[in-house]
């Protein structure tokens, strides 16, 4: 369904102003969603979840979600599922190195970026894919956690901050 | 004239240098504010210790350091870690280049404390090309880690002393820290961008592909000054000699990521010995390298050409004002670490700076 990805970039902003009220019902279910997180019932919501994001991008069901970070292009269809960026191969026209007929996820995720409200959230460092967390949900864990987790925290040394 | 340091660090580690992150030549020449040149070493498909010493000598009178490359092109070759780790018993300093293709973090993890234990101060984090243009496309790709959370993972490493599970680490590896940077393909605004996330995320010095488009490259680099990232870490500009218009042609369409204008291609042709012009451009290109503000120095990149380097550097004149007074009859010399590229250059001696 790559012309409803292409769609989902383009619209990005209208796209994370829809998430952000889902993420508020979320956060509101909380009691729930710490429930049934990791139970039976956490099958339905994924389900549900899967029909609607593989539907909108294409949603491989990482577990993890980043596309708030990635101007709404899954950053999980790079088939080398780079969370932080563009690799150095994209071709002359935007496409892919592995894929020639497609069009890159971080081309399509920066023009993404641009049209949304932050567009600095995609400078922030994505954490590398937790695997035991793949076809979880990650509409549970945003609940329950607060966040999807996905972002590098830095406890930086002193050493490290003033030096290259 | 002191002994190879690297090699001294591999037999017995000293702390680095306060402000330092290994004990590393490369790091000690960019910090001293010197202008760089390290240089790709094609590696071989044997498993000779020979043939990695016979083209790391051509490289290393012209060399502050050597890069290993890992698999490039996905093609099998003599791993990076084996040739970085025959480096360094040699007193070479060595880039290990790590690629995030071939392995997991289990895998990369270990083979960066293994690097560091013997001797190897460099590591340079990359994603690695798909493995559809290799010579084994059937292959398992990994790309456990990208090139961003690997940085992040050999900070914490290195800073903190720990592993990416938190686990402590009894002696963290002494390493300088490593990335790499493509001005020239899209998405074209991202990539200064791209290239300060890496500073971010722990990058010191940053080798970049091969620069063709000069005004391509100074408008990049007006945007990482623009970013300050120039200052947060050392650039080197990859350089490279084109052997022929045909060959030019052929990298353009069959090894991502290079971008070599038209008008490249057409000097070359229209010259009457093109693998001599081609040599030209690249010791021309070093030239206007230099000049460009926030550049540390240069990468060369001669693919199947090493015997070329050492000429092309000392044509382009970037060392001729780092030689020591007292050796510049014997400089140059093959095989002489004591040349143009002195382990020791904190004598004091005042030809030497730049």
């Amino acid at each position: 369904m790559r012309a409803a990805r292409h769609w989902s970039v383009r619209h990005s902003r209208g796209l994370m102003r829809a998430y952000r009220l889902v993420e508020a019902a979320l956060i509101f279910v909380r009691p729930v969603a710490r429930r049934i997180r990791g139970h039976s019932l956490e099958r339905p919501v994924v389900l549900l979840e899967r029909g609607v994001k593989g539907f909108l991008f294409d949603c491989t069901m990482c577990g993890q979600c980043a596309l708030s970070h990635t101007g709404m292009s899954c950053p999980m269809n790079c088939p080398k599922s780079l969370r932080n960026g563009p690799c150095g191969g994209v071709r002359p026209n935007g496409n892919c190195e592995v894929k020639p007929d497609m069009r890159c996820v971080w081309v399509e995720a920066w023009a993404g970026a641009q049209a949304m409200a932050d567009p600095e959230a995609i400078l922030a460092v994505q954490r590398p894919v937790n695997h035991s967390a793949v076809g979880s949900s990650s509409w549970l864990r945003v609940a329950d956690d607060g966040s999807s987790g996905t972002l590098w925290m830095h406890v930086r040394s002193e050493a490290d901050k003033d030096s290259p | 004239m002191s002994r190879g340091e690297d090699a001294f660090d591999a037999a017995e580690p000293l702390p680095p240098r306060p402000g330092h992150s290994s004990n590393g030549r490369l790091e000690r020449v960019l910090r001293s504010g010197r202008f760089a040149v390290t240089a790709e070493l094609n590696p071989p498909d044997s498993a000779d210790p020979r043939d990695v010493y016979e083209r790391a000598m051509v490289l290393s009178e012209v060399c502050d350091a050597i890069n290993a490359t890992d698999a490039s092109g996905a093609n099998v070759h003599m791993s990076s870690i084996g040739i970085s780790a025959l480096l360094a018993r040699a007193g070479y300093a060595a880039v290990m280049q790590v690629s995030c293709r071939d392995r997991n973090r289990i895998a990369i993890q270990g083979d960066v404390l293994g690097a560091a234990a013997m001797g190897v101060s460099n590591v340079l984090c990359l994603t690695g090309d798909g493995v559809q243009v290799g010579d084994q496309p059937d292959a398992k790709p990994v790309f456990d880690l990208d090139s961003i959370s690997l940085l992040e993972t050999l900070r914490q490493m290195r800073d903190q002393g720990k592993f990416l599970s938190g686990r402590a680490i009894t002696a963290p590896p002494n390493i300088f820290l490593g990335a790499a940077a493509n001005p020239f393909v899209p998405p074209y605004d991202f990539r200064p961008l791209r290239l300060a996330k890496k500073v971010a995320a722990g990058a010191q010095f940053i080798q970049t592909n091969y620069c063709f488009d000069m005004p391509a490259f100074e408008q990049f680099m007006a945007k990482v000054r623009e970013l300050g990232a120039h200052e947060r870490c050392f650039i080197l500009a990859g350089v490279g000699p084109l052997a022929s218009a045909r060959a030019a042609r052929w990298m353009r369409s069959n090894v991502p990521g290079i971008h070599i204008p038209d008008a490249t291609i057409a000097r070359l042709e229209g010259a009457q010995d093109q693998k001599r012009e081609g040599r030209k451009l690249c010791t021309e290109l070093i030239q206007q390298i230099r000049e460009i503000e926030g550049v540390a120095g240069v990468h060369v990149m001669a693919y199947r050409q090493e015997e070329l380097v050492a000429s092309i550097v000392e044509d382009s004149g970037v060392l001729r004002d780092r030689r020591l007074k007292a050796q510049a009859g014997t400089a140059g010399r093959r095989g002489d670490r004591r040349g143009a590229a002195a382990p020791d250059r904190e004598g004091g001696n005042s030809q030497n700076e730049n």
